[in-house]
This record gives C-alpha cells, structure tokens and sequence, in this order.
C-alpha cells in the first residue's frame, strides 16, 4: 500500500502562483490512498481564482499509453496551461514529467509507504516513496532512485560520459536531471536552500 | 592553523595526500611524511578512500599533528550517518584539528567490501551545511552543543574537467552557499579545460587548489581514461609516458608533466593539492620543478 499526501497549502499555492494550471488527477490503484476530498476542495479553490485550464481525473497514469490517451483528450487545456500540476504518487509524477517534456510538471503529493502490497506499476521502479517528494526540484526526475547515491543537493564526481560510475548501464541522474531543468529554463531551482533528506517521515505516517 | 588564513594572507597553499594503511602501524607514513610533505603547508588524510576499508583519517590525522604536520581531515557520508559524522568531527575538534574536506565518498560497490551497506544519510552540502551549524552552536538536530562551538576550514572538492562541468558549477555554488571556505579539484590534465573552470567559478570568490596526480605511466593514464570520473589525460601526454620508458618508471617524464600543469595553472588559482598515491618521495622535485 502506499499513501499519496497532500503537500502544504502554501506549497500547492507556491507551486500555481499567478500561472496557468492543468491539474491531473490519479485515484490511482486500489493500493493507494489518495486524498480525494481535500484535493477537490483545494482545486475548486484554485479554479475560482480563475488559473486552472483543465483537469482530468483518471487512473493508472503511470501507464504511458493510458495517460496519452487521457491526455489527447484535453490537448487545448495543456496548451495554455504553464504549470501541470499532478495529484498522483511519485511513479504517476514522473511519468507526466516523462510526457510532457516541455511543460513546468510539479508534484501536488508526497509518497509514503504502507505495508501490504504495493500499487500496480507498470513502468521500472522509479518511485522510492520517501515521503519527501523532491519532484519540484529536480524537473520532475526523481533524485532517490535515479541516483545511485540518492543524492539529492546535484552530482557527485563520478560521472564517466554521462554514465554513472558505480553502475555503466545507468545515465547519470543529476546530468538527466540537470538537462531537463536547463530545457525548462528552470536552473534557478539548484539555488534552492540545501536539502537534509529526513528519514522520519515515514515512521511518522505510519 | 586553519589554512584559510593562508589564503588570506594570498599565499599559494600547497597540500598533499597520504592514504592510511590497512593495518595500524603508521611508523613508515609517518617518516615519509615527515621527510618529504613537512616543508608543505597541510596533509590531506583520506577516509576510507576508494571504498578500500583502511586506518581511519581521524586517528591518522591526530597522529600526524603530534608530528608537527597540520593535517586535513577527510570526511565522506559513504559510512556514517548524521550522528557519526557530527560526533567525528567534535572528536576531531578535541584533537585541536582545524582543516576539513567534506565530500560525499565513492559508492561502496567501487570498493573492496561491495557487500557494504552504503549510508549517504547526508551528502557534501548537507555535511558543509551540518558543520556551519556546528560552528553557529547547534546541531543537525537543532540541540545547542555545550560550550565553545568548534570552529573549522571547510574544504569542499570540485570536477574541473568533468564533462559534465556546468552541473559541477551549479553543485559548487551550493557547497559555497552553505559554507565552504575552499576547494580542491580532482586530478586536472588539461590545464585550458581548467583556466576555462577557473574563469566561471572564481565568481564564487572561494580560493582554489588546482588536483595534481603525479602520472606513473602511460598504462596508469589509460586506465584513469577509462576508469576515473572527471580525468583525462591527453594523448601527447601518453605519447610522452610511453616514449621514454626507463625514465617514465624512475618518474622524471610524470614529475615533468606535473610542474608543467602546474605552471600552467598557477596564476588561475590559489593553491595546489597533490595526490602523489605513494610518490611521495618525489613531492619536494615536483614544486621545485613548478617553481614552488
């Protein structure tokens, strides 16, 4: 099981702040608890505040073909829109981000843990739930697990062209992530305060 | 002595490595550092290097003061979480040690003990943010320590010529932006892929010590070409190692090599950190060579 948990108000506001909005929606597998009720409140909010260009509520968007076709559907809404905003776990996040490479893509949730089985995957392992969604500031790639040290303030040292030194199979995350954020015009995101992983918030949760 | 201090008072900080043995007897690194690095502003102490499992950098570090040297103590985040590495480092100020170089640490899997549980609780910002919060009084925690708070250079490393050099700028400014006082490069064989490093990060206004391997031979170039993040030794410089190959073992072709990146460098930095990997003995000609 896993829990999707809003992130603060200020956050979800921070992150739409004077922006066009698309907002999706992912009730997700049965194995995720996904906030329903405060996530509708607090869109209804934003819509009223006259920023939201659509918003789709669907399932299973960390399934590529799904999501396409969900999206296909509101092709006008993600044009205007400057900022995807998705109410899903980290998979489903990264997955939009994967998507739509040229849009702003923030994470609205965190991810933690449950015992029990887990949601229906469909993609590579992608979504470590920590508990401390770094999506917003890594362009929507997430530092925990495509990073083989999980570091989560840039690279370390070790890259071999463009390889990560510990495993020649995977592309270094941070080059990935630092791409990405270079295409969005966002490098300003790696001037953000240093970032202490907290391991507590899953215990905290649970 | 911080070598902060140094840098301020605009002297070129020439630094060098030693690697604690696997074993505790220290007899013979301490000789050879006391014969070939005492005349050398600091001693770097690995942690642990390569994720090879060896004496500790704490209690070598210790050692090599009560020689006289002024040591630098290596820290990484592979082994330790925030509790072991805030109280290494209030050890470490007992012991009246004042310089650090804070780095993240090279996976367990590249080591000798792969089956290792790698810790990375925190990286080298977090662990340079956790020291400033030392020296302000408070720990990572947010607890007051007792006392005098201790008070450190802090030394962070940077990729010069990674080929990735604009993510290691980005990563620099954060290591700046939570408090490192200066750096040290990894191993830089292309001095203009340097000067060209040198004329972005020197905004960050932090002094820099410019990474010298000594090269043993044109088989050792190669194989960091093809195995060591961040360095590559240029072909001519191949060429040279392996054109001459007596002189190349006796290590006149590499001492060459090296004060000759060295000169180039020079006037685009701050200071110099060798990385002699048992050349030690061959430290005092290479600054006479570069002019030092």
């Amino acid at each position: 099981m896993l829990i999707t948990e809003l992130k603060s108000r200020e956050t979800i506001e921070s992150l739409a702040d004077g922006q066009k909005v698309f907002i999706i929606n992912c009730l997700g597998c049965k194995e995720v608890h996904f906030p329903e009720k405060e996530a509708v409140s607090l869109q209804k909010e934003l819509a009223a505040k006259g920023e939201v260009t659509g918003i789709l509520t669907t399932d299973y968007i960390c399934n590529p073909e799904n999501l396409e076709l969900r999206l296909s559907k509101h092709k006008k809404a993600l044009e205007e829109a400057d900022v995807i905003l998705v109410f899903s776990c980290g998979v489903g996040v990264q997955t939009v981000a994967g998507y739509l490479e040229e849009k702003k893509v923030y994470a609205a949730c965190d991810t933690y843990p449950l015992p029990g089985f887990q949601g229906v995957t469909p993609l590579e392992y992608q979504c470590d739930q920590c508990g401390e969604c770094y999506l917003n500031l890594t362009g929507g790639i997430c530092p925990i697990t495509a990073c083989s040290k999980s570091l989560v303030n840039g690279p370390c040292g070790g890259t071999k062209n463009g390889r990560c030194e510990v495993d020649s199979d995977m592309e270094c995350g941070w080059e990935r992530i630092y791409r990405r954020l270079e295409q969005l015009g966002r490098l300003d995101v790696l001037k953000s305060p240093v970032q202490v992983h907290n391991f507590a918030t899953d215990d905290e949760v649970s | 002595m911080k070598i902060t201090e140094l840098f301020e008072r605009g002297e070129f900080v020439v630094s060098a490595e030693v690697g604690p043995p696997k074993g505790f007897h220290v007899e013979h690194l301490l000789e050879e550092a006391k014969t070939y690095l005492s005349d050398i502003t600091a001693v770097n102490v690995t942690d642990n290097q390569s994720s090879v499992m060896r004496l500790g950098s704490l209690a070598m570090c210790k050692a090599l003061k009560d020689e006289g040297l002024t040591p630098i103590y290596q820290l990484t985040c592979r082994d330790r979480n925030r509790i072991a590495l805030q109280s290494d480092l209030l050890s470490a100020a007992m012991f009246g040690i004042e310089n650090l170089l804070l780095l993240t640490g090279d996976h367990t899997k590249l080591g000798d003990h792969p089956q290792a549980k790698p810790v990375f609780d925190l990286d080298s910002v977090s662990l340079i943010h956790a020291v400033t919060r030392l020296e302000s009084g408070v720990d990572l925690g947010g607890n007051e320590l007792v006392g005098e708070p201790p008070k450190f250079a802090k030394g962070a490393v940077v990729s010069p010529c990674s080929d990735s050099v604009d993510a290691q700028l980005a990563k620099m400014e954060r290591k700046v932006r939570a408090g490192a006082d200066y750096f040290q490069t990894q191993a830089v064989f292309e001095p203009e892929k340097f000067i060209k490093f040198m004329e972005k990060a020197k905004e960050f206004g932090k002094p820099v010590q410019v990474g010298i391997i000594i090269p043993k031979s044109a088989g050792m170039a190669k194989f960091m070409n093809n195995n060591v993040a961040g360095i590559h030794v240029p072909d001519e410089m191949i060429e040279e190692l392996a054109k001459d190959k007596e002189r190349t073992k006796a290590g006149i072709t590499g001492v060459e090599i090296a004060a000759r990146i060295i000169k180039e460098c020079r006037p685009y930095c701050q200071g110099v950190h060798i990385m002699a990997l048992g050349w030690e003995s061959k430290v005092p000609e290479l600054l006479k060579q570069a002019g030092i």
